[in-house]
């Protein structure tokens, strides 16, 4: 099929998925006026029964915590598939040992960069792992702490310290963490199903509305998914960036990172 | 302003599909992808919308103040980032097609097979 | 309220509109960056805390991140 073939072909499908969609979106409630929901009833169930003050926490990891389960999953599966993907070829050859020798031209990245990012480092991870332990109080949780924890991460490799990041952050030690995080989820929904009947029932004690301890096993879900999307991420980006810098093919080039 | 927000989210459906029907680079093409998901989590997002409501969390929040729904919320909360996943994956199917082919036009990918 | 609802729905449409009509995957990357933050300010605008926080942090960090390594990988290996 010509690329003309396929532009007119696009159009005539674009028009008609433009009807179905302006049709549907006609039947739609008026934009800012739901009426009635299941999420209005959630809204007042969930901080008397199970002490959450973010609903949208509650909904996730309670109300519809096998979605979550099956998210996780997905992401899971998608780490592998980049990792398997980008996993060296045959005719690469990692370049290691010529990072410390004089022979590869690699960039300098500036005193301030450095400075900066490394400082920068620790707050990161603090602040990553504060999102992720108050996800059940304040907008946060696993999903949003576990990429600012990765990106935590990842400043070691913008001050340059790429071959320090596989020293710090070995790879069997990430994906023990991944494993462990994505496990964990599994452990307590069966321990909920022990416990309580159902599984990712809730169950431990629910605690004073508004600490940190409170709500049950909602703050370990919280701490198993923010360690799994974290070291999912670490394992992503050091796919990437094992490619990029690591591996050249036979015979190594003289272009580095900052080259265009 | 109901046509306006749902129009966005329509608008940028098509607009990410004929920018992936007519690219000629695999990355463009995954980046225009990326937009037309953004287009599904701006509908979903719209429609919770309830207006004069706060954000659904309690924290220092008097009990029965009308908040926006949370389930749309939470369906696009988890649909971010596994989102940004699968792009990854597709990245690094285009880095690996390079490596094999060494073009990025969608249009020369006949034959895949050696 | 509903001026700045506007606005930003106006701004994500466009924001959109120009990371498609880019062609340099490069510049693309930026566009990308800048279009996840015009969504992160949609979603704080529609009272959604928790999604703006998400895409703030994976659409303005994380997959600018892939794409810029992933252009430099296919450009490293084109020479």
């Amino acid at each position: 099929m010509t690329r003309r073939t396929r532009l007119r072909l696009f159009l005539v499908s674009a028009a008609v998925l433009a009807v179905v969609v302006i049709a549907g979106f006609g039947k739609l409630p008026v934009f800012g006026h739901p009426g009635p929901t299941l999420g209005a009833v959630l809204n007042t169930l969930s901080v008397p029964q199970r002490h959450i003050t973010d609903v949208v926490t509650a909904v996730n990891f309670t109300y519809r915590g096998v979605d979550t389960l099956a998210e996780e999953f997905i992401f899971f599966a998608a780490v592998t598939a980049v990792v398997l993907l980008l996993a060296p070829g045959n005719d690469e050859q990692a370049d290691h040992a010529s990072d410390a020798a004089t022979g590869r031209w690699v960039p300098q990245t500036s005193d301030a960069v450095r400075v900066l990012a490394l400082a920068l480092v620790g707050p990161t991870i603090l602040f990553g792992l504060y999102i992720v332990a108050h996800g059940h109080l304040t907008p946060g949780g696993g999903f949003q702490g576990g990429v600012v924890l990765a990106t935590g991460v990842l400043l070691v490799y913008l001050a340059g310290e790429y071959t320090h990041l596989h020293g710090l952050y070995p790879d069997t030690v990430v994906e023990g963490i991944e494993l462990g995080g994505a496990s964990a989820f599994v452990v307590i929904g069966l321990i909920g199903l022990a416990v309580g009947g159902t599984f990712l029932a809730t169950w431990g004690p629910l605690g004073r509305i508004g600490q940190v301890n409170s709500a049950g096993n909602v703050p370990l879900l919280n701490l198993s998914v923010g360690a799994e999307i974290g070291a999912g991420f670490v394992l992503l980006l050091s796919a990437f960036l094992r490619q990029t810098i690591v591996l050249r093919r036979h015979p190594p080039t003289r272009h580095g990172l900052g080259s265009s | 302003m109901s046509v306006l927000a749902y129009g966005v989210a329509a608008w940028l459906l098509f607009v990410g599909l004929w920018g992936i029907v007519q690219s000629r680079n695999l990355v463009h093409l995954v980046i225009c992808l990326a937009v037309v998901q953004a287009a599904t989590y701006v509908l979903l997002v719209a429609i919770g919308y309830r207006a004069g409501a706060v954000a659904p969390v309690f924290a220092g929040v008097r009990l029965g103040t009308v908040a926006v729904d949370p389930v749309v919320q939470a369906l696009c909360l988890t649909d971010v980032v596994v989102g940004t996943t699968v792009t990854a994956l597709l990245l690094a199917l285009v880095v690996q097609i390079h490596k094999r082919t060494g073009s990025l036009d969608p249009d020369r990918l006949r034959d895949l097979g050696e | 309220m509903n001026v700045l609802l506007g606005t930003a729905l106006v701004l994500v449409a466009a924001a959109g509109t120009v990371v498609v009509v880019l062609r340099d995957p490069l510049r693309q990357a930026l566009a990308v960056s800048m279009f996840g933050i015009l969504l992160g300010i949609l979603f704080f605008a529609v009272q959604a805390p928790d999604v703006a926080l998400s895409e703030i942090v994976v659409g303005a960090v994380a997959l600018p991140l892939m794409i810029l390594l992933a252009l430099a990988k296919i450009r490293g290996g084109a020479q």
